[in-house]
């Protein structure tokens, strides 16, 4: 076995396709930017809570990752499935799940999405075509790809959005799956988050190609290479490859080249990359900073988008509040769910 | 010397077979690798090839013929020189040859004969509580049994489809799905390419929407490499939900030993899925509980385990004729009433149980005979109604003692009806041995009719 090899230090901005993103209106900035504000602050809260106690077990935050999920939302239409691994609250937020419901789930409550009893990595919305929140690795893709399936079978025009990290993209099933969404036309997007970490293994470590656009080469699937951290160009994507799968022309992979700020979970050594590194991408890339910049440079008020901040954060406080006082499941729950 | 070509075995548990055509005549010169007959059972078709060279001197078995049991002698070859004067020396004991390649050796099979070879006992003492008085009854395979609850209940709801390898256009591994893609047609009868991980999940995230996959594993064998969406996603999602997403799919295939197919292909998962709360377990035995019990498992809105015998498949039973037989989940049923003992078994281990009464009578030993015919849930009342009745009880299973579903019995006889008990539950089972592949290590290492009759007179103090 060879050495390892130190991380290649290739930025999450490379832009394949050169060029800029189509310019967002100054309403879909403003939506944008909120959103991702909401989850952003929600995570920064939800590691305060887990600091306080009050969250336990694994609790996998999603910022610096936010574009990528506000902007694949901003590209869908009402019915679209959305599935993903375990990183996963900035996804239920995005599909407009309420706060209060995700937090209080955080933290074990009986007003949680699932009653307390799937925590951090297991909640789901029907209502909001959310199907989880799954703790193992790449098991998501198989299932996002069933609901492509059951679009296809139903006959409807409905895209599954499945998601999962350059961890999960070594996994086995992906494979598997990609060969039947492609050999069955189905409608999925399958959305590579590429944050360049496995945990602690960098992409160079893990991957013998680590272009993931080029992950379903071999089954003809088209992907691409998208800058994960400018949310218009997440939306263009998003939009072609929801074309391409409402056409009934098969699957389509975008690789989000992303970056996670916080640790794997939250006890993370932080050994296996830089400070330098992390608070470069901060510093140059924050995909939130990109549109706060071009909404001043626009003449928005400095004042409109303090009452954005004051918005989110009234929501993210209420929600850490409900979490926190909500009580816990009855004791009767533990034996409910098991079967219909 | 002539030489007589005989009648292939297509598969290991395959015993007897149709002589559908012959497609060299009477005097025809035949090389070896031609073709000279097509064969068929219920579930393959197969073309014989001639492995020798020379003319075909006769025809023994003429096409059309069904049930012609494997090495039967079907016709002989001449060699060059030979003339059909020769053909009454090839009646006596004379060099055999087998025609195909799959078929075994002559002399194997008259030493060691296949362990289940015998026809399965059919002692049915006590009426089915679920079918009314009167009803008329079919004969049915058990195959046939299964292909006939899945067409109606894919009649009955667009929402039901099957998936797996080779269900479709091959017409099932194992014929189960016979006819199901002709009616039903591809979007509803679909094969998958080999990749169990992959298709399961698929079939689990299409059952998260509300529709209702059947998934097919050729065996339960293959589907360990599906087990991670199998537990953690069908069956724990309802859990994790709080309720609110759930997973209507059947998972079903044959599991355990078939015949000489050695050990990865011989597990017995039964106490693996019952392990596991969220998932129903289905293992029935006769051929009306295969039919009832998979339209049940079908319409259940979760996530249900349907173990199947490839031992059993080609198995005759009466099947009520009503139009929609179901028969529910998680009710065991008394097979033989008796007052001496009570043996609890489940799918082919009802082979063993079954016989094994009718070897105790003999004795004088009246054996209450349990079918569980579902493992979870479990129907514990039967059985310790039972026990509290006969204060003995033996469990029989194939697969392996340790951890198994009669360790669970046995728990709960000890729990629920300790102070009945005249003497320790015994278990019989699969050997603590990955399954062998000749044929008299397989015996040894599957439960036999004369070890329960062992074990039950050994709690009767006989």
């Amino acid at each position: 076995m060879a050495a390892p090899k130190k991380a290649a230090a290739s930025t999450p901005q490379d832009k394949p396709d050169g060029g800029s993103p189509p310019e967002f209106t100054r309403e879909q900035e403003l939506k944008a930017l909120r959103d991702m504000l909401l989850i952003r602050r929600f995570e920064e809260k939800a590691g305060q809570l887990y600091g306080m106690g009050a969250i336990g077990g694994f609790c996998h935050l999603y910022i610096g990752q936010e574009a990528v999920v506000v902007g694949m939302q901003m590209a869908l239409k009402q019915g679209d499935q959305v599935i993903t691994g375990y990183r996963d609250h900035g996804h239920m937020l995005a599909t407009g799940m309420d706060a209060n419901g995700v937090m209080a789930e955080l933290t074990g409550r009986r007003g949680g999405y699932s009653k307390g009893k799937g925590g951090s990595m297991h909640m789901f919305s029907k209502e909001k075509h959310f199907y989880g929140g799954h703790g193992i690795v790449g098991a998501q893709v198989s299932l996002g790809t069933g609901l492509a399936f059951a679009n296809h079978y139903r006959g409807n025009d409905n895209v599954s959005v499945t998601y999962f990290g350059d961890g999960a993209a070594n996994q086995g099933q992906v494979y598997e799956s990609f060969n039947m969404a492609e050999l069955w036309k189905l409608p999925v997007i399958f959305v590579i988050e590429n944050n360049r970490y496995a945990m602690g293994t960098s992409v160079s470590r893990a991957s013998a190609q680590q272009d993931f656009s080029k992950r379903g080469a071999s089954f003809n699937i088209p992907g691409k290479q998208v800058d994960g951290m400018d949310v218009r160009a997440v939306k263009a994507a998003g939009e072609e490859a929801a074309a391409w799968c409402r056409a009934g022309k098969g699957p389509y992979i975008l690789e989000m080249q992303t970056y996670r700020y916080r640790g794997h979970s939250m006890s993370d050594p932080a050994k296996y990359r830089t400070r330098e590194e992390v608070e470069k991408v901060r510093h140059d890339q924050d995909p939130i900073e990109q549109v706060r910049n071009r909404l001043l440079a626009a003449k928005v008020s400095e004042q409109d988008l303090k009452a954005i901040d004051a918005e989110v954060r009234d929501i993210v406080n209420a929600s850490a509040d409900f979490a926190q006082h909500d009580p816990e499941p009855d004791a009767a729950e533990l034996w409910t769910d098991i079967y219909r | 010397m002539p030489i007589q070509v005989l009648m292939p075995a297509l598969s290991p548990t395959m015993e007897k077979g149709n002589l559908a055509k012959w497609l060299k005549k009477e005097g025809e010169t035949i090389k070896s690798g031609d073709v000279i007959a097509e064969i068929e059972t219920d579930k393959a078709t197969m073309e014989v090839e001639a492995t020798d060279e020379g003319t075909l001197g006769k025809i023994l078995i003429p096409e059309g013929t069904a049930d012609v049991a494997v090495n039967t002698p079907i016709a002989t070859i001449l060699a060059d020189g030979e003339s059909a004067a020769d053909l009454a020396k090839a009646s006596a004991p004379a060099k055999q040859e087998k025609a195909a390649e799959s078929a075994p050796p002559a002399a194997a099979k008259a030493e060691a004969p296949q362990p289940k070879a015998a026809p399965a006992p059919q002692a049915v003492a006590e009426p089915d509580p679920e079918v009314p008085e009167g009803t008329e009854m079919v004969t049915q395979t058990i195959r046939e049994a299964l292909r006939d609850a899945m067409a109606e209940e894919m009649r009955r709801d667009p929402d039901v489809f099957v998936m797996g390898e080779e269900v479709a256009e091959y017409q099932g591994a194992y014929k189960v799905t016979q006819g199901l893609l002709q009616e039903f047609g591809a979007k509803r009868v679909i094969d998958t390419p080999i990749t169990e991980h992959g298709f399961a999940g698929v079939g689990v995230g299409a059952a998260m929407t509300g529709l209702k996959p059947i998934v097919e594993f050729m065996t339960f064998n293959f589907a360990m490499q599906a087990i991670d969406q199998i537990i953690n996603s069908a069956a724990k999602t309802l859990y994790m939900s709080g309720g609110q997403m759930g997973c209507s799919i059947v998972f079903r295939g044959p599991n355990g030993a078939a015949a000489r197919v050695a050990a990865q292909h011989s597990q017995d998962y039964s106490a693996w899925y019952s392990n596991v709360p969220g998932l129903k377990v289905v293992a029935p035995f006769s051929a009306a509980d295969y039919k009832g019990l998979l339209k049940a498992a079908i319409r259940d809105p979760n996530p249900v385990i349907f173990l199947e015998n490839e031992v059993l498949y080609g198995h005759t039973g009466e099947v009520p004729k009503l139009d929609d037989f179901v028969i529910p989940i998680g009710k065991a049923r008394i097979v033989r009433s008796g007052s001496h003992v009570s043996i609890i078994s489940w799918s082919n281990g009802m082979t063993y149980a079954l016989r094994a009464a009718d070897e105790l009578a003999k004795d004088g030993i009246e054996a209450e005979v349990i079918d569980l015919r579902t493992l979870r849930p479990m129907d514990t009342e039967t059985i310790i109604n039972s026990v509290k009745k006969t204060g003995r009880a033996v469990t029989v299973e194939e697969g392996w003692a340790q951890s198994g579903v009669g360790a669970e019995i046995a728990a709960r006889i000890m729990e629920n009806a300790f102070d009945y008990l005249d003497a320790p539950v015994a278990r019989v089972s699969g050997k603590d041995v990955p399954m062998p592949y000749a044929a008299n290590l397989e015996k040894l290492a599957l439960p036999s009719a004369a070890e329960v009759v062992e074990a039950a007179k050994a709690v009767c103090y006989r």
